[in-house]
């Protein structure tokens, strides 16, 4: 009815719009997760087995993506590819980082739980002449990263959080969708809430079934 | 059989063994006994190859253990150890506990595997604890669960480290009940224990050990009646 306003008010398509920011949210949390915590399991398990060259490069790793705050680390990583020609699209990147940055994280609970693995109970392994490979697969990984489920979760929390960051490079996830709205609306209490609210109804069900999970381990 | 030839070990700067040699042959029972710190268990260790050496020789069925290019991995399948604590693993039911093994490095089909672990736990009576995790279990139950672990391998030697020292008085004698039936059955072993009783009675030769080194050994009456050395009557004496 009032065709030449600037300003509209929310619409059905809105809503819409922050369900398609919600799903590359989840998309891009699945695959950083996904990515960073099997990179982060190899990274954990090197520091806590391998000889001390090795163990001091990795932790360099670690130390620098858990320092430099993320909104660079996009910024930085998507300049660095463009400048040495392979660029790639900002969801490549998103992904990209994320699995880095997660990985740094994910590595330091792992190798916590490596090493809260009682010695006698690697020997006792190794004495049954399991190799080491077998003793990490069988013995210290079940029993290491059981023990630090409930801190990888809060990670995967984290992260879920974090995707709104990418932002900065160009790319329309949740957080990103609700600004656009905001712009156009003026009514950003009301869309941050939706937001928060779409970000719980993510978060939250992760936090249920890990707590169905951890039960499920302790019995 | 196992040839312990001068050995020495040391922590850092703390010697641990100083120049130990023994040997046990096939289905003797070898117990060793001696003070806290005097290198017993560190000795068993070093015969499977869990610790390295700093001078000396182990040798077992003539397979030099801290030779290069000895496949430990499989030396080790001849040789069960059990030791005194945290031994179990605490994420497997009792049956995997024993199964794992036969099944991953033995190669043994699944259903074998556990045709077998329960043919062991039956032998260290515990046919009535297949599904339990080891939390479940008494400090005796696991350490019987720790021994048909290894037995499932069919070690022809096993080495015992302070197996109840860990345990409450009451549970004592379950464990060393199944030390008695492997003597039974022909098994070689080398126990390092506390419990004089068993040594007695259970021993072919006893080892007493003092400051990293094998201060004196013979036959187990001879051992506890007329001890040769000052140092070993001195032991005696305070845990009798």
């Amino acid at each position: 009815m009032e065709g030449s306003s600037v300003f509209t008010s929310l619409s059905v398509q809105d809503f819409w719009f922050m369900v398609e920011g919600a799903a590359r949210t989840i998309e891009l949390t699945l695959w950083s997760s996904v990515i960073g915590t099997m990179l982060g399991i190899v990274i954990g398990v090197a520091r806590a087995s391998m000889p001390w060259p090795v163990v001091l490069t990795l932790a360099g790793y670690v130390d620098v993506l858990r320092s430099v705050p993320l909104l660079i680390q996009f910024i930085l990583f998507n300049a660095g590819l463009a400048v040495m020609g392979h660029q790639q699209t900002p969801f490549v990147v998103g992904v990209l980082v994320l699995s880095l940055y997660m990985s740094a994280y994910v590595s330091e609970v792992v190798r916590g739980g490596v090493m809260a693995v009682p010695v006698l109970t690697r020997r006792a392994a190794r004495s049954l002449g399991m190799s080491w490979l077998q003793d990490m697969r069988y013995i210290v990984l079940p029993i290491g990263l059981r023990a630090v489920f409930p801190a990888w979760i809060g990670l995967v929390i984290g992260l879920v959080k974090d995707t709104s960051l990418i932002a900065v490079i160009g790319y329309i996830e949740l957080l990103r969708a609700g600004q656009i709205i905001i712009t156009r609306t003026q009514e950003p209490m009301l869309v941050l809430c939706g937001a928060g609210v779409f970000y719980f109804a993510i978060c939250y069900p992760v936090s249920r079934v890990a707590a169905r999970i951890e039960k499920g381990m302790a019995a | 059989m196992i040839e312990i030839h001068e050995i020495h070990k040391s922590f850092g700067t703390t010697q641990v063994l100083r120049g130990v040699s023994l040997n046990v042959e096939k289905s003797k029972v070898v117990v060793v006994i001696g003070p806290s710190g005097s290198g017993k268990s560190t000795l068993l260790q070093c015969i499977n190859g869990l610790e390295p050496i700093d001078e000396g020789w182990i040798k077992v069925d003539g397979v030099e253990v801290h030779a290069r290019g000895t496949d430990l991995n499989e030396l080790r399948l001849r040789i069960g150890i059990v030791f005194q604590q945290f031994n179990v693993f605490p994420h497997l039911t009792a049956l995997d506990n024993v199964a794992l093994a036969p099944r991953v490095v033995l190669k043994l089909p699944k259903k074998d595997a556990l045709i077998q672990a329960e043919a062991q736990l039956d032998r260290v009576g515990l046919a009535d604890k297949l599904d339990m995790p080891p939390a479940k279990l008494s400090g005796g139950q696991q350490q019987r669960l720790a021994i048909a672990r290894a037995l499932a391998m069919e070690p022809e030697y096993m080495l015992f480290d302070e197996i109840t020292s860990a345990l409450d008085p009451e549970l004592v004698g379950e464990v060393l009940d199944t030390l008695r039936m492997l003597r039974r059955d022909g098994m070689t072993m080398i126990c390092v224990t506390h419990e004089m009783r068993f040594a007695r009675e259970a021993a072919d030769r006893i080892v007493f050990m003092d400051e990293g080194r094998v201060c004196e050994e013979g036959p187990p009456e001879q051992m506890f009646s007329t001890p040769k050395q000052a140092r070993t009557r001195q032991f005696l004496k305070q845990v009798a």
